[in-house]
C-alpha cells in the first residue's frame, strides 16, 4: 500500500511541517490582526497539538498486528517494515532508508507518544510560542527520524538535528542556571557525536561486498562502500569488520566500537558521562524534561543496539561486561545519589540515570529474557518518567519550588495530585502490577543467566542492582513522606488545589498505560522479541574481540 | 613557444575584462557628476565587470574542452588555464560580488571614494584570479604581491581610524617579512634547478630523483636540505597568506581594524586563492607529473626525495597546531570579529588537515570546503556588519537580544555559525564530513590522530560560535528597540542563508562540479609541453 511507504516519513516530517506553519502563520499575523480578528497565540499551540497529533495516530498503525480488519500492521517477524528508500547523495552511495524494525518500533511509538503529551503539557509556557513550538516540532522531527533512519548517514543527520532545538528550548524557557545547562548539554552530545562520526566514516569505507552479501543502491548500482545499517550488521555478523586493519594499533572493531559507544553513552547518560543530565533536566521547562527523559535517553541504548550490538557483534562480546559494570555501577550510585536531593526535579532525573543502568545491564547479559527487558524498561521508563517529570511540573507550577523539604502534609490538602505521584513513584520503584516491574524483573532474570561467553560475575551484578531496588524504594517513600504526610506546611494553603485539565489530561493516559502494559505487557513483547532474540543470539554466537 | 604568442591573449580575457574595469573604475570616479548617482553607476560598472570576468572565463573553458584541449599554459608558462582555475575564477568573481554588496551597504565606508575603493576591490580579484592560474614562481609571487599590497591599502582604507590604521601597518610589516622569505625560497629553488616554471621545475626534480646519488657525489646530501629550506619558505609567504599558525599574527588584529565588508572578504578570498595557490604550487612540484590524473588515484605520489623529509608530516603538524590555536584563542574574544578571525585561523586549520592526505578525494575535499566556507563566513561577517551600523559596536554584548530585536538577522547569524561548526543539515557539515572522510579513508596511524584533534576541535569550536547565539538568544537585550537593518541587509543573509540549506541537504551538483574541475588537471594529455629554457 502506498500510504505504508510514506508513513514514517510522514510521522517524522510532519512535525516539521508544523514548524513550517506556524512560522508561516506568525508571517501572516500582522496581516490577520489588521481584519479586526485578532490572532491569539493559542493557535500555534494548535497548529502544534495536531502537528504531533498525526504522528501518534499514523503509530497506531505499527502497535498492531491485526489491528483493522484485514489490514495488517507491523509484523513481528518481517523483519525491517515500511520501508521508505531512494538514492540520496550517488556519489557517497548514501541513500534516504527510513524502516522500522524489532529494534526501533516500540521506540518509534514512544516518540510519536511522549511528544504528543509532552505538546499537550505545554500550556504552561507563555513566553515567544511561536519559537518554542517550532522548535518543539523539529526536534520531535530528529527524534523521529533517528529511530526510523537505516542509513547512517541520515541517522548521523537527524541525530544532530536534535541537538540546536534541544539547546534553545532549554536556553530560553528554561531556568535560571538555563544558559549553563544548555550549553553543557549541546557540548556533551556534539563531542560524543563526533568521535560517532568518524567511527561512521571509518566503518563506510571498511566495508565492502562479501561473498553472498552485493551491495547496492536502491536503484541496482552496485557500490562499493554502504551506509546501509542493515547490510552493515550482515557484513560485521559475517566478521568483515573482525578482520579489518587496526587503527591506532588497536583492533579495529575494538576502537569502533568505543568510538560510537562512547557517543551512545552520553546519551543514556551512562557513568561518568552522566553530569549533563541532571542539569539539562532541572533546568529544562516541564515538557522539555518529559522528552528528555522519555524518549532523548533512549537513543543512546537505541543507537547501542543498533550499532555497537548489530554491526560489531565480536566486540561488544568483548565490551559486554564492562557496560554491565557501568550499568550497575549507573543503578548503585545514581540510587545513592538520590537518597541526597532536595530538588525533586533532581531526584527524578538521577533516578533516570539509576534506571537507564538496568537497561545496560540487559543489553550486556544478551540473553534472550534480558535484552528484552532492556527494551522493555525502555518504553517502561519512556513512559513513567515523563509522568514524574509531569508530577513535578505540577507543584513547581503552583509553589514554584520544587524543594521537597519545604512541603508538607500535601496529602490532605490535594489529594488527586498526592494519588497520582504515589502512582508513579510505585511504577518507577518497581511495584510489580505497574510498567516499571516487568523490565525490571526480566533484565533481572535474564541476566543471572548469561552466558559465559559474555563474561562471568552477572549474578553478583545482579545482586547488587537488585539490592539497590530497595534504595530506589527508599528514597521514594522518603520522598512522599517528606511531601505528603506529617503536617501540612500553612505557607501552601492558598495554591491552587486541585489539577487543571490539561494536567489531568496529561497524567492520567499515561496511568492508565503504566497500569495495562504493568499487568499485560505482551503487547510490546510481541513486537520487539523476535528481532532482539535473533540480535542476542548472534551476538552470543559469534567469537569476542 | 618561446615568443608570446598573440593568441594566449584571448585565452586571459577574464583577467584583461578585470584590468580594463579597474581602470574604468578611476576614470568614473573622476569623471561622473552627483554623488548620489556616481555610487550607483560606479556599483553596476563594478559588478557587471567581475560577472563578466566570471563568465569569460567559464566561456574560455567550454572553448578549450570543444578544442579537446583540458588545459594550456599562456605566456611562456606563466599561466595555467585549466578546469580548475576556471572553478576558482568564478568562485573569487562570487566573494567579490558579495563583498561589492557588503560595501555597498556598509556604513563604514566613505561614499565619496566609492570608484577607488572598488578598482582596490577589483585590483586583489585581479590578483586573485592570477593565483588561481599561477604556473611560474615569478606568477606565483607577483600574483600574491598584488593582493597582498593592495590588501595593506584596504585595510587602512579608514585614515581616520587608528585601528584601521594599526592593521595596515601590521598588515604591512608581516607581509613584507613573509614576502622577502618567499622570495628568498623562490630565488633557492630557481638555484637549483635552473628554470622558474612549475611543470619544469617538477621535470628536473624526477629527473634528480631518478638520477644514481654517486653520479652527484656530496651534492646528494646537501641538494635535499636545499629543496627543504626553498619549500620552508615558498611555505611561509603561502602560510601568511592562508593565516596557518606561527604566520597567523597578523589576522586578528587586521580583522578587527579594518573595516567590516573588507574583513568579510579578507577572510574567504585571498584565503581561498592562497588554497588554490597551494594546490597549484605543491602538487605542481612534488607530485610526479606522470602520475597524471595519478594524484589522484595514488596516494603516496610525492616526489621520492621527500622520504628523508617528511613533508606530510610538516604540513600535518602545522595543521593540527592552526586549528587548536585558533579554536582556544577564539573561546575568550568579547569581539565577535576578532572572534571569527580566530575561528578562520581554525578553519585554514581544518583545509590544511584535509589538504595533507594529498588524494583525489582530499583535494576535492580542500575545494568543496573552501567554496562552502566562503557562504558561511562571508555570511556571519555579514550579520556582524549589519549589527555594528546599528549598534555601533560588535562586541558580544552589542548582540544582545537580538533574536527579539531583529530575528530574521539573528536566526541567519545562527544558521551560518551553526554551519561553521559543522552541524547538520547545513552545508559546513557537508564539507567537514567530506574533509574527514578523506582524512579517515588514508586510514593510517598519524591520519587518525590528525582526525581526532580535527573532531575535537570542531566540538571546541561549538563553545565560542554559541556564545554569539546565546548573546542573541539567551540573554535579555539592553536595550529593546527594534533595530531595522534594512531590506539590503535582510535581502543578502536570505541569499547566504538558501546556498547554505541547499547545499547542506543535496550537494551532488557542486560536489560533481568540483571533480569536473579537478579531473583534468595535470593529465599528462592536458599539459601543453612548454620548451625549457636554456
Amino acid at each position: 500500500m502506498a500510504f505504508d511507504t510514506y508513513l514514517l516519513t510522514l510521522m517524522t516530517f510532519i512535525p516539521a511541517l508544523g514548524a513550517l506553519a506556524i512560522l508561516g502563520l506568525r508571517a501572516l499575523e500582522p496581516v490577520v490582526n489588521r481584519s479586526h480578528t485578532r490572532m491569539t497565540p493559542v493557535a500555534y499551540r494548535w497548529v502544534a497539538i495536531i502537528s504531533a497529533a498525526l504522528p501518534l495516530i499514523f503509530s497506531v498503525r505499527l502497535f498492531s498486528r491485526n489491528f483493522w480488519q484485514g489490514v495488517g500492521g507491523f509484523d513481528p517477524t518481517g523483519g525491517v517494515q515500511f520501508v521508505h528508500r531512494f538514492v540520496w547523495i550517488k556519489e557517497f552511495n548514501i541513500e534516504y532508508f527510513m524502516g522500522v524494525d524489532g529494534i526501533s518500533v516500540s521506540m518509534v511509538i514512544l516518540t510519536a507518544l511522549i511528544s504528543f503529551i509532552a505538546v499537550l503539557a505545554s500550556g504552561s509556557i507563555k513566553k515567544k510560542q511561536v519559537g518554542y513550538y517550532s522548535l518543539f516540532l523539529l526536534l520531535e522531527t530528529g527524534m523521529m527520524g533517528t529511530f526510523c533512519a537505516l542509513d547512517m548517514f541520515l541517522f548521523y543527520v537527524f541525530w544532530e538535528v536534535m541537538l540546536l532545538p534541544m539547546y534553545f528550548l532549554i536556553g530560553i524557557w528554561g531556568g535560571p542556571r538555563k544558559e549553563y545547562a544548555a550549553i553543557k548539554f549541546f557540548l556533551y552530545t556534539l563531542a560524543g557525536s563526533v568521535l560517532m562520526l568518524l567511527a561512521i566514516i571509518a566503518l563506510y569505507y571498511v566495508s565492502r561486498p562479501m561473498a553472498g552479501i552485493s551491495l547496492a543502491l536502491v536503484d541496482g548500482t552496485p557500490t562499493e562502500h554502504t551506509f546501509n545499517l542493515l547490510k552493515l550488521a550482515e557484513l560485521g555478523q559475517a566478521g568483515l569488520f573482525a578482520g579489518a586493519a587496526p587503527i591506532l594499533g588497536f583492533a579495529f572493531t575494538k576502537v569502533i566500537f568505543i568510538g560510537l559507544f562512547i557517543g551512545f553513552a552520553i546519551k543514556v547518560p551512562m557513568f561518568p558521562f552522566h553530569t549533563w543530565l541532571p542539569d539539562a533536566h532541572v533546568e529544562a521547562p516541564t515538557p522539555i524534561s518529559v522528552i528528555l527523559a522519555g524518549v532523548l535517553l533512549k537513543m543512546g541504548t537505541y543507537g547501542m543496539l543498533r550499532f555497537n550490538w548489530s554491526i560489531l557483534p565480536d566486540a561488544t562480546k568483548w565490551a559486554a561486561y564492562g557496560v554491565a559494570v557501568f550499568g550497575t555501577i549507573n543503578v548503585v550510585y545514581a540510587a545513592f545519589v538520590c537518597m541526597a536531593q532536595k530538588d525533586l526535579k533532581k531526584l527524578i532525573a538521577y533516578s533516570s540515570v539509576s534506571h537507564m543502568g538496568f537497561v545496560l545491564l540487559g543489553m550486556a547479559a544478551c540473553t534472550p529474557q534480558a535484552i528484552s527487558g532492556a527494551v522493555f524498561q525502555m518504553w517502561g521508563h519512556g513512559i513513567v518518567s515523563p509522568m514524574l517529570f509531569l508530577i513535578a511540573g505540577v507543584i513547581y507550577e503552583r509553589a514554584h519550588t520544587r524543594d521537597i523539604e519545604g512541603f508538607g502534609g500535601l496529602a490532605s490538602f490535594m489529594p488527586e495530585y498526592a494519588g497520582l505521584t504515589g502512582f508513579a513513584f510505585f511504577a518507577s520503584l518497581g511495584l510489580p502490577g505497574l510498567v516499571g516491574f516487568v523490565g525490571e524483573a526480566m533484565v533481572f532474570i535474564g541476566s543471572w543467566g548469561a552466558p559465559a561467553p559474555m563474561g562471568t560475575g552477572y549474578r553478583t551484578l545482579v545482586a547488587i542492582s537488585a539490592l539497590s531496588v530497595v534504595i530506589t524504594a527508599a528514597y521514594y517513600l522518603w520522598t512522599m513522606q517528606r511531601m505528603f504526610l506529617g503536617r501540612f506546611n500553612e505557607k501552601w494553603k492558598d495554591l491552587h488545589n486541585s489539577l487543571t485539565l490539561t494536567e489531568r489530561l496529561t497524567l492520567y493516559p499515561l496511568a492508565v498505560l503504566i497500569l495495562y502494559f504493568g499487568i499485560y505487557p505482551m503487547p510490546i513483547f510481541e513486537l520487539i522479541n523476535p528481532a532482539l532474540h535473533l540480535l542476542a543470539r548472534i551476538v552470543v554466537g559469534t567469537p569476542s574481540a | 613557444m618561446n615568443s608570446i604568442n598573440l593568441i594566449d591573449v584571448r585565452l586571459i580575457l577574464p583577467e584583461l575584462i578585470l584590468g580594463a574595469t579597474v581602470l574604468l573604475l578611476f576614470v568614473g570616479d573622476i569623471l561622473l557628476p552627483a554623488p548620489e548617482k556616481k555610487k550607483t553607476w560606479l556599483t553596476l560598472l563594478a559588478v557587471l565587470g567581475v560577472v563578466g570576468a566570471a563568465i569569460a572565463s567559464v566561456d574560455l573553458l567550454s572553448l578549450m574542452i570543444a578544442y579537446h584541449k583540458g588545459a594550456t599554459a599562456v605566456f611562456s608558462g606563466q599561466l595555467a588555464i585549466d578546469p580548475l582555475g576556471a572553478l576558482f575564477k568564478v568562485v573569487f568573481a562570487a566573494i567579490t560580488v558579495v563583498a561589492i554588496c557588503t560595501s555597498l551597504l556598509s556604513d563604514e565606508l566613505p561614499d565619496k571614494h566609492m570608484g577607488e575603493y572598488y578598482a582596490l576591490l577589483l585590483s586583489i580579484c585581479l590578483g586573485m584570479f592570477f593565483m588561481a592560474g599561477a604556473n611560474d614562481l615569478l606568477m606565483v609571487y607577483l600574483a600574491l604581491e598584488l593582493v597582498s599590497i593592495v590588501s595593506f591599502a584596504m585595510s587602512g582604507y579608514r585614515t581616520h581610524d587608528r585601528r584601521s590604521s594599526e592593521a595596515a601597518l601590521k598588515y604591512v610589516i608581516y607581509g613584507g617579512a613573509a614576502s622577502g622569505a618567499m622570495l628568498f625560497g623562490i630565488s633557492l629553488l630557481y638555484g637549483a634547478f635552473g628554470v622558474t616554471e612549475l611543470t619544469a621545475i617538477n621535470q628536473a626534480m624526477g629527473l634528480w630523483a631518478q638520477t644514481d646519488a654517486a653520479h652527484l657525489g656530496t651534492m646528494s646530501k646537501l641538494f635535499p636540505l636545499t629543496l627543504l629550506c626553498a619549500v620552508t619558505l615558498i611555505f611561509v609567504g603561502i602560510g601568511y597568506k592562508i593565516a596557518i599558525v606561527p604566520f597567523h599574527m597578523w589576522s586578528p588584529d587586521v580583522y578587527e581594524g579594518a573595516p567590516t565588508p573588507f574583513t568579510g572578504f579578507l577572510s574567504v578570498g585571498p584565503k581561498a586563492a592562497g588554497f588554490a595557490l597551494l594546490i597549484r604550487f605543491f602538487i605542481g612540484v612534488f607530485v610526479p607529473a606522470g602520475n597524471g590524473p595519478g594524484f589522484l588515484t595514488d596516494t603516496h605520489g610525492i616526489m621520492p626525495f621527500t622520504v628523508d623529509i617528511p613533508l606530510n608530516a610538516v604540513l600535518g603538524i602545522l595543521a593540527a597546531v592552526t586549528m587548536t590555536v585558533g579554536n582556544l584563542a577564539a573561546i575568550p574574544q568579547n569581539n565577535v570579529k576578532r572572534m571569527l578571525a580566530y575561528s578562520s585561523i581554525a578553519h585554514a586549520g581544518y583545509v590544511l588537515m584535509g589538504f595533507v592526505v594529498l588524494s583525489s578525494a582530499s583535494i576535492q575535499a580542500v575545494v568543496l570546503y573552501l567554496i562552502i566556507y566562503f557562504v558561511m563566513n562571508i555570511g556571519a561577517f555579514t550579520i556582524v556588519q549589519a549589527v555594528r551600523d546599528q549598534t555601533g559596536g560588535e562586541l558580544l554584548s552589542d548582540f544582545r537580544g537580538l533574536g527579539q530585536r531583529a530575528p530574521w538577522l539573528a536566526v541567519a547569524m545562527v544558521v551560518f555559525l551553526l554551519s561553521l561548526t559543522g552541524i547538520p543539515p547545513f552545508a559546513g557539515f557537508i564539507g567537514k564530513f567530506y574533509l574527514f572522510a578523506a582524512v579517515v579513508q588514508r586510514n593510517e596511524f598519524w591520519y587518525w590522530v590528525l582526525a581526532v584533534i580535527g573532531v575535537i576541535n570542531s566540538a571546541i569550536s561549538l563553545y565560542y560560535y554559541m556564545k554569539v547565539a546565546r548573546s542573541m538568544f539567551l540573554t535579555p537585550p539592553l536595550d529593546e528597540t527594534p533595530i531595522k537593518a534594512g531590506w539590503g541587509y535582510n535581502a543578502l543573509a536570505l541569499v547566504l542563508v538558501i546556498p547554505i540549506f541547499v547545499v547542506g541537504l543535496y550537494w551532488t551538483p557542486i560536489t560533481r562540479s568540483v571533480e569536473a574541475s579537478l579531473m583534468l588537471y595535470r593529465s599528462p594529455a592536458a599539459t601543453t609541453p612548454v620548451a625549457k629554457q636554456p
